[in-house]
């Protein structure tokens, strides 16, 4: 699988370039594949993207993109956990760019 | 993700499917596989009930800890299956009974079904789909 | 003789006909889902109790730990780790996998 070369470190990615060892993830990874995605990380990104990886520690996945609004909408309120919003910071997929960005895997049954 | 997530396909026709896991989780994948089955799956808002039966309810194990085969624990994604909107979880208590296993060793909350339930909750499905 | 069993016994008859064919003094170890037969309650735990009279009988730990056994050995099982294992297999002149 392809290697790029993050902050000075040797990484390994797949195809889409995912993250293939999520225990190798620190900002610098997460700030290289935001720049991948087009994604000027602010603290609402982060704030997904830190949420994002806390569902992984705790369910060993990575959470559709209806589960993951749903999650959200309960742990920082209703004005953060719709589609709208989510859109707008991951105008491409929360899931699918939200989850690259934070390590995670592609989330299950992402098409 | 988000296409299928946000696809309606119109039908409106819900069905019962069952999704019936009947092995353990680490010598073979059929466990993990259905797992990412029914989470796939969970999109379609259909009628949905898991069974664990035979070793399949070694997969709800509390306390797996699977560092030392190296493997991922994918016990702790049951949990994940509510926000899933799966909510029918069903075990087989002649299964338990013959691991010497009752509900408290198990890592999400289940129903317990006899013999006879459980018989009655597979013969009424439109759909059951094993593992 | 090294007797290795990998399936499970609530599913296939491999560790039932292993310890009837196994002669007295044989070792047997349990990889896999073999190890559940090893554990408190398991409907296998009367043959492996009474097959522990003529046999050596051993489960593999980072297999019983992976399923959340490694509290529920039953007594007269020893618990080995890799290394065991590989210990075990260079202590046996000979060695059969039941698949």
């Amino acid at each position: 699988m392809p290697m790029v070369n993050i902050a000075g470190k040797e990484v390994e990615v797949d195809e889409e370039g995912y993250l293939v060892d999520l225990s190798q993830w620190n900002e610098d990874i997460a700030k290289y594949m935001a720049v991948e995605e087009k994604v000027d990380l602010t603290d609402s990104h982060w704030e997904v993207v830190n949420f994002l990886r806390e569902y992984y520690a705790e369910y060993q996945i990575a959470p559709a993109v209806r589960v993951l609004t749903k999650a959200i909408g309960k742990k920082l309120g209703p004005e953060k956990g719709n589609n709208k919003y989510l859109y707008e910071l991951f105008p491409y997929g929360p899931a699918k760019q939200a989850c690259k960005i934070a390590g995670l895997p592609k989330p299950t049954g992402c098409i | 993700m988000s296409d299928m997530d946000e696809m309606d396909d119109g039908s409106g026709i819900v069905k019962k499917f069952m999704f019936l896991n009947r092995k353990a989780p680490h010598g073979t994948v059929y466990a993990l596989e259905g797992l990412e089955v029914v989470l796939i799956t969970a999109a379609f808002d259909q009628d949905v009930s898991m069974v664990f039966t035979d070793d399949g309810v070694y997969q709800l194990m509390k306390g797996i800890d699977t560092k030392g085969i190296e493997v991922k624990d994918f016990s702790k994604t049951y949990r994940a299956l509510e926000g899933y909107d799966i909510e029918k979880l069903y075990v087989d208590q002649v299964s338990l009974d013959a691991r010497g296993l009752t509900e408290d060793d198990l890592i999400v909350d289940v129903t317990v079904l006899s013999n006879d339930e459980m018989a009655n909750l597979m013969a009424e499905q439109d759909v059951v789909i094993s593992f | 003789m090294l007797h290795i069993v990998n399936k499970s016994a609530t599913e296939r008859s491999s560790l039932e006909s292993c310890l009837r064919l196994a002669t007295k003094g044989s070792a047997v170890l349990l990889i896999e889902d073999a190890v559940y037969a090893a554990t408190n309650g398991n409907a296998a735990a009367a043959k492996i109790q009474a097959a522990a009279a003529d046999l050596k009988i051993y489960a593999l730990g980072p297999d019983l730990a992976a399923r959340g056994m490694a509290g529920r050995v039953l007594g007269g099982v020893n618990v080995v780790d890799y290394g065991g294992f590989v210990d075990l297999v260079a202590e046996h002149s000979n060695c059969q996998s039941w698949l």
